[in-house]
C-alpha cells in the first residue's frame, strides 16, 4: 500500500510536554495525522509552517513543494487530495484570496484537505498585524458558487494542534476543504504544548480517490454538471452535507455563563483577550459571560439562541470593523441588544479595554 | 484474419463530441494508443483541462480528475507527488496552458515533476467561442481580434515547446502534427515516447500537438487541415526539440 493513502493515523507517541509556537504545533498536528504532503508559498506570518515541514517531511518519506504561487499550491492540493491522501496549505490573507477558485473547485469536487490561513490586516497588501478581516471569506465561502467550508478558529497553542487533528478528520468525514482561521499573535506565541495522540474518528473509505482504475470502473472527480438537473441535485447533496455539519459538528467554549446579564461573543486572539476582561469583570461583580465560538462554520446559533432566552444583553468584540457580529444578529432572540466593539488591524485592545466597553453597556 | 486498426482498449466506445474534421479526437486516440501500448491503463490517473477537451473523462478508460483553467500541470503535480507509482498526465488546450496557466506550465517543468503534458494548440479559444489566444498567428482573425493579430497590441505567438525545451527540468519536449499520414506517424511516437519518459523515471515530458479548430477557424476540414500545413507549421515547426537520454539525478 502506498506511505500516502489515508484514513489510517499514526500511533503518535505518548503525550509529550513540549514548549511551542502556534505555528509549529500545526505543523506537527498534520505529520500526527499522517498529512505528509505539503504545498505552499512564503507569506508572513506563517512561514513557520513551511518552514518546519521542509525540515521534517523527507525523513518521513513525506514531500514538500514550495510553490510558485498559492494558486499553484492550492492546485497541487488538489491534485493530491484527489488520490486520497491527506495533504495541507497554509498561507495568509493576500494568499488565500489566489486560492478561492481552487478551494471552490475542491468543495464542487467534494475534495477534503487542509487549508491554514494565518490571517493579516488588509485589504489590499495591508499589514502583517493580527486580524479578524477574513471572518467572511473564511465562513460566506470565499470563492464562487454555493458551498461552504469547515473552519475552524484556534485560540491557544494546543488547539492549533487539536484543531488541525480535528480538521483533518472532518475534512474526510465530509469530503469537504477545511480551514484553520488564526492570526499572527496565535501563530507567533510560545506556550505549553501536549502533543499527544490525535483522536481517532470513524472515517468512511476513500473510495472514491484515483488510485488508477486497477479491477474497478474508472473514478471520475469533476465539479462540471451540465446535464439537465444534474447541477441542481448536485448543490442539493453539498447542501445536506452542510446541514449535517450543522447537526453534529458545532463547537464552542462558554465561560460563565449559568448567571450571566451580559454575554461577550468573541474568537480567536479576540477569545483570549476578552476572558481576561470577563475575569476582571466578575472580580467588580458584574455577572458576565463569555461564547467563544470554536467552529466558525458551522457556527453556534443554536447555543447563542438559547442563550439570548435569558441574556438580553451581548456584546461582539472583534479585530475588524464588524463581521462576526452578524452571525450573532441572526442567531440570538429579536428582543435582545447586540453591541459591537472592533478594533482594525494596528493594536490589539487591551484587556480593559474590552473592560470599559463591558462596563458601559452592562449599565 | 488479424485485425490490424481497432479502438484502443483505453477509449470507451461512444462517439467524440467534437466538431467534424476536428483533431482533439485524433489526439485523444494518441494518447490512448500510447496508453494502451505500455499497458499502463489501471495506473495512468488523467488530468483534464477547461476547453473542448474537458470531456475527457466521458472519452477515457482511466481515472480522470478535473482542474480549473490553466491549473492541470500544477494539480497533475500533486497526484503525482501523491503517487509516484503512477502515470500522470495532462491534455491542455493553448489558451489554458499557454494563457492562463503559463506559469504553472513553466514551473511544472521547471521542477522536473515526472508527468507528461499533451499540449493541443489549435491557435484559438474553441470552447468559447473562438477568441483569440496566445499562440494565434499574426494577421489572423478571431472573435477579439477581427482585424488580425496585430504584434503591436496582442504581442506575438508564443511558442510553448521552444521555451520549456530551455529549461532543464524538462525530459522530452517535441512539436508534432497530426495533418496526415506522415506526420501523424511521427507524432504516435512522439506521445509514445513521452510516456516511456515517465514510465522511465527520466523526468518531464512534453508533446505539442498542433490541431486544426475547423468550426472557429471558419474553415472546412479540409482546408482546416490544409492550413496546419501551410500556416501554422511555418511558425511552429515540427520535431523533437529535447530529449534526455539518462535521468540527470541518477
Ligand atoms: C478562470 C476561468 N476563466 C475563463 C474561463 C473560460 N474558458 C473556458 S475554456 C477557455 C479557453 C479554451 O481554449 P483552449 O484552452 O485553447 O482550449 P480549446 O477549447 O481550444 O480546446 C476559457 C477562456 C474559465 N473556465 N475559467
Ligand atoms: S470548437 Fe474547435 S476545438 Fe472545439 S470541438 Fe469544435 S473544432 Fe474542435
Amino acid at each position: 500500500m502506498w506511505p500516502f493513502e489515508c484514513g489510517e493515523i499514526v500511533e503518535n507517541q505518548e503525550p509529550e510536554k513540549i514548549l511551542a509556537k502556534g505555528n509549529e504545533a500545526i505543523a506537527m498536528a498534520a505529520m500526527d495525522s499522517r498529512c505528509l504532503l505539503y504545498f505552499g508559498y512564503p507569506i508572513t506570518p506563517q512561514n513557520d509552517i513551511p518552514e518546519y515541514l521542509s525540515k521534517h517531511l523527507p525523513a518521513l518519506g513525506g514531500e514538500f513543494i514550495q510553490a510558485e504561487s498559492e494558486i499553484a499550491s492550492i492546485n497541487l492540493l488538489l491534485g493530491a487530495s484527489a488520490t486520497g491522501a491527506r495533504a495541507m496549505t497554509s498561507s495568509s490573507s493576500p494568499g488565500i484570496s489566489l486560492m478561492q477558485e481552487g478551494i471552490s473547485y475542491m468543495a464542487g469536487s467534494e475534495l477534503p484537505a487542509l487549508i491554514v490561513n494565518i490571517s493579516r490586516s488588509g485589504p489590499g497588501l495591508g499589514g502583517i498585524s493580527p486580524s479578524q478581516g477574513d471572518y467572511f471569506q473564511a465562513t460566506r465561502g470565499g470563492g464562487h458558487g454555493d458551498y461552504r467550508m469547515i473552519v475552524l478558529a484556534p485560540s491557544s497553542v494546543q488547539e492549533m494542534y487539536d484543531l488541525t487533528c480535528l480538521a483533518f478528520n472532518l475534512a474526510d468525514k465530509y469530503r469537504n476543504p477545511a480551514m484553520i482561521l488564526g492570526d499572527a499573535l496565535i501563530g507567533q506565541m510560545k506556550e505549553p504544548l501536549i502533543r499527544r495522540k490525535c483522536a481517532k474518528m470513524d472515517l468512511p473509505v476513500k473510495d472514491w480517490a484515483l488510485t488508477g482504475a486497477q479491477g474497478r470502473k474508472p473514478n471520475r472527480l469533476k465539479s462540471l454538471y451540465l446535464q439537465d438537473g444534474e447541477l441542481s441535485e448536485h448543490n442539493w447533496k453539498l447542501h445536506q452535507k452542510y446541514e449535517q455539519m450543522k447537526k453534529e459538528e458545532v463547537r464552542f467554549e462558554s465561560f460563565f455563563t449559568e448567571d450571566a446579564k451580559l454575554m461577550v461573543a468573541a474568537f480567536g486572539s479576540m477569545a483570549r483577550v476578552s476572558k481576561t476582561s470577563v475575569e476582571l469583570a466578575r472580580e467588580e461583580g458584574m455577572k458576565v459571560g463569555l461564547l467563544r465560538p470554536i467552529t466558525l462554520f458551522p457556527y453556534p446559533e443554536k447555543a447563542l439562541y438559547d442563550l439570548s432566552q435569558r441574556v438580553k444583553l451581548f456584546l461582539t468584540v472583534e479585530l475588524n470593523t464588524g463581521q462576526m457580529v452578524e452571525d450573532v444578529k441572526l442567531s440570538v432572540e429579536r428582543d435582545v441588544q447586540v453591541y459591537f466593539y472592533g478594533r482594525p488591524p494596528g493594536s490589539l485592545p487591551s484587556p480593559e479595554e474590552v473592560l470599559e466597553e463591558i462596563r458601559k453597556y452592562y449599565g | 484474419m488479424e485485425l490490424v486498426f481497432k479502438r484502443p482498449e483505453c477509449l470507451i466506445d461512444i462517439p467524440f463530441h467534437f466538431c467534424p474534421g476536428c483533431h482533439h479526437g485524433i489526439a485523444h486516440r494518441l494518447v490512448a494508443e500510447a496508453i494502451d501500448y505500455f499497458k499502463i491503463r489501471e495506473k495512468t490517473i488523467g488530468v483534464a483541462s477547461v476547453g473542448c477537451s474537458v470531456f475527457m473523462y466521458d472519452y477515457f478508460n482511466v481515472d480522470v480528475l478535473e482542474a480549473p483553467h490553466g491549473r492541470a500541470s500544477a494539480v497533475a503535480s500533486g497526484v503525482k507527488r501523491a503517487r509516484k507509482d503512477r502515470i500522470v498526465f495532462t491534455y491542455q488546450g493553448d489558451g489554458d496552458l499557454a494563457a492562463i496557466g503559463i506559469a504553472e506550465g513553466i514551473h511544472t517543468a521547471n521542477r522536473g515533476e515526472n508527468i507528461t503534458i499533451i499540449f493541443a494548440n489549435n491557435g484559438i479559444y474553441g470552447m468559447t467561442g473562438g477568441q483569440m489566444a496566445p499562440t494565434t498567428l499574426l494577421g489572423q482573425k478571431t472573435s477579439t481580434s477581427p482585424y488580425g493579430r496585430d504584434f503591436t497590441s496582442d504581442g506575438y505567438p508564443i511558442r510553448m515547446a521552444e521555451m520549456l525545451a530551455t529549461l532543464e527540468g524538462s525530459a522530452f519536449v517535441a512539436r508534432v502534427a497530426v495533418n496526415n499520414p506522415a506526420n501523424l506517424m511521427k507524432a504516435k511516437r512522439a506521445v509514445r515516447k513521452a510516456f516511456q519518459m515517465q514510465i522511465e523515471e527520466m523526468g518531464f515530458s512534453f508533446v505539442e500537438i498542433l490541431l486544426a479548430c475547423p468550426t472557429n477557424w471558419g474553415m472546412t476540414a479540409l482546408e482546416a487541415n490544409r492550413r496546419v500545413e501551410e500556416e501554422m507549421i511555418p511558425y511552429f515547426p515540427l520535431g523533437i526539440l529535447k530529449e534526455r537520454k539518462m535521468a540527470d539525478y541518477l
